[in-house]
């Protein structure tokens, strides 16, 4: 239903839509250019304030990826922070052999072990990683996905199968012998590509990059939901049964629409490691994921815009609330919660619609 | 054999000289079909056959197994046994539900099923007889033959002002439009319609019958229907089930004067 919100934004103001995207465009862009400022400037902001908008970015980013998967196919995943960690993790190998050089990282030297487990094979080169970054979660959910597709796993039952699958990899990432550094996770970062990760300017370039990933997924995300695709999509949702008595296989469009939606996930978490500068099995934990299933919720599923706010009000009244009274977080999180579910059932951006009709 | 020739032309076809015949040649034919659940036997050594061309209406009480055909000709069911044999070339209890409507097969649920947050036109766009995989769909663009095509099925289905509505706010009457819609934009070649008629107004009702007349002879039918009075008005030839089996074929004047389908109905 509210699909044809955003596709009757673009066709009855087309220009002032995407004149009103690339505003936003450039004003994300130049905004990390601010932290370069010499301090006491009044525009000035800290790395941590980047730092802090750059990982909200990486979250919105997960946001499109859940809506595209929740929102138009209606599979509710409550395991997409294992593709977020996943990619995280393809990132945090490069991140780890670049500090440690020529040796092993010290989690292994710890281990006592003396060579590198056979999957960190080519880690040191960084167009290898960029091809992990996408392949790790890609493949991962291709498989998840063409099995639990094929099975016609649908519903609450197959939310389930995506929370007990990240689960089972949080368990088996924080074992020490699966070679990831156990409940430690990777840390201690020194470059990227010969930057030094915890420098502004480093900072800037990868808030920049996370600009750019939003950006791409917003657009893809649209072409898709424009497409006749993202219309099958939508059937699947609503008629799976109508839309196979039409001839169209739905396994194929699910499978597709899943898997780019964990490369893009992986995708942000490869750009949220260097940020942070850590990466452990906790990000795998059910409670991340279902945390961005509110996001999507909070913000208006099926609409791509609303999500990206849902990240943003989110994360940033979290960062607020945790500073400010944080024993009091987790109640606002589910009253928030309660609130746009009774009051708000199309989320943030039914606000927007409700003004204007 | 590829599914996708199969649906541009039939194997089977109708001759001028069919009309003195009492049955032309079978776009479908159906051969001791069992389908039972737990033991609940639907269908039992079901036999019959549907001439190309033929508009047939299957009748019969609650329960007599008019569903699970039309499971079984789809593909939603398997049967323990028999075989349905479409286009006298392909069985269609070896194929599933894609395949089959793909060969040309189309299916109207009996409750009116449509996408529901779509527009009127988006559904008929989704139903339209294009190729339907993952990639063609990314790159796919209406051209105007297409359109047309769309259009003049909305007219036809007198929802031309209803387009840009989603389907879902129409009325109970339009959905069952909008699905027949669906049907026949696929352009299959045997339609199965599960009370196409229910809940329709009187005047969608007479105009529904129009319209299957009209399509009877381009297209086979086998239409399910509990009213008697739309039945009258299209069927040239009826189907009786009753408990899973075939209790009398013939015109409907014949089957209302047999003995057995008397007993079923009026349970004497």
């Amino acid at each position: 239903m509210s699909q044809p919100l955003i596709l009757s934004g673009f066709e009855r103001a087309p220009r002032f839509a995407t004149l009103a995207g690339t505003a936003v465009f450039i004003a994300l862009m130049l905004f990390p250019m601010l932290a370069l400022l010499p301090e006491g400037y009044p525009l000035a902001i800290s790395t941590y304030t980047l730092t802090l908008v750059g990982k909200i970015l990486c979250y919105a980013v997960v946001a499109i990826a859940l809506d595209l998967v929740w929102g138009y196919a209606g599979l509710l995943s409550l395991g997409h922070g294992l593709f977020f960690a996943l990619g995280g993790y393809a990132m945090g190998m490069y991140l780890m052999r670049e500090a440690a050089g020529q040796g092993l990282p010290p989690f292994m030297s710890f281990l006592s072990w003396n060579q590198l487990p056979w999957f960190w094979t080519g880690t040191e080169y960084f167009a290898w990683t960029l091809c992990l970054i996408i392949l790790a979660p890609g493949l991962l959910a291709f498989i998840f996905g063409y099995f639990s597709f094929r099975s016609k796993i649908k519903g609450v039952y197959f939310s389930i199968m995506t929370q007990a699958l990240t689960y089972a990899a949080m368990l088996l990432f924080f074992r020490n012998e699966t070679g990831f550094g156990g409940n430690n996770g990777f840390t201690g970062f020194t470059t990227l590509l010969g930057f030094s990760v915890t420098a502004t300017r480093t900072r800037v370039g990868l808030f920049m990059a996370t600009v750019l990933l939003l950006a791409a997924s917003l657009v893809i995300g649209f072409a898709l939901a424009r497409s006749k695709f993202g219309r099958v999509l939508t059937a699947i949702r609503d008629a799976e049964n109508r839309l196979v008595f039409c001839g169209y296989d739905p396994k194929g469009f699910k499978l597709f629409v899943w898997t780019l939606s964990a490369i893009l996930c992986g995708l942000a978490g490869a750009l949220y490691v260097p940020l942070v500068g850590i990466i452990n099995p906790s990000e795998m934990s059910p409670t991340n994921s279902i945390e961005a299933a509110i996001w999507v919720a909070l913000g208006g599923r099926g609409t791509l815009i609303g999500p990206l706010l849902g990240a943003g009000i989110v994360n940033g009244a979290k960062s607020w609330f945790t500073v400010a009274m944080p024993e009091y977080w987790q109640l606002f999180l589910g009253l928030m919660f309660i609130v746009v579910t009774l009051l708000l059932p199309q989320g943030v951006i039914g606000l927007l619609r409700k003004r204007r009709g | 054999m590829n599914a996708n020739d199969a649906s541009d032309e039939l194997l089977t076809q109708t001759y001028p000289a069919d009309v003195w015949r009492r049955q032309s040649d079978p776009v479908l034919s159906l051969e001791k079909i069992n389908v039972s659940f737990d033991g609940f036997r639907a269908l039992t050594d079901l036999s019959m056959q549907i001439g190309v061309g033929e508009l047939r209406c299957v009748i019969g009480p609650n329960g007599a197994g008019k569903t699970t055909l039309m499971d079984v000709i789809t593909g939603k069911t398997h049967p323990q046994s028999g075989r349905a044999i479409y286009d006298q070339q392909t069985d269609l209890t070896r194929m599933n539900p894609i395949q089959i409507a793909q060969a040309g097969i189309g299916r109207k649920f009996q409750k009116p099923t449509v996408f529901e947050a779509l527009t009127t036109f988006e559904n008929l766009e989704l139903a339209l007889k294009t190729k339907k995989t993952v990639w063609a769909c990314l790159r796919n663009k209406l051209d105007s033959e297409q359109r047309d095509r769309i259009d003049d099925m909305l007219d036809t289905l007198r929802l031309s002002h209803e387009r840009h509505r989603a389907a879902g706010l129409l009325s109970h009457g339009q959905k069952q439009f909008l699905e027949i819609g669906m049907l026949l934009v696929q352009e299959p070649h045997l339609l199965l319609l599960d009370e196409p008629a229910a809940g329709m107004t009187d005047a969608e009702t007479a105009y529904t019958a129009e319209l299957f007349r009209s399509l009877a002879g381009k297209h086979s039918l086998m239409v399910v229907e509990h009213d008697m009075g739309f039945v009258e008005t299209i069927a040239d030839y009826v189907t009786v089930l009753h408990q899973g089996q075939v209790l009398a074929e013939g015109s409907l004047k014949e089957v209302q004067a047999n003995e057995h389908v008397i007993d079923v109905y009026l349970g004497r």
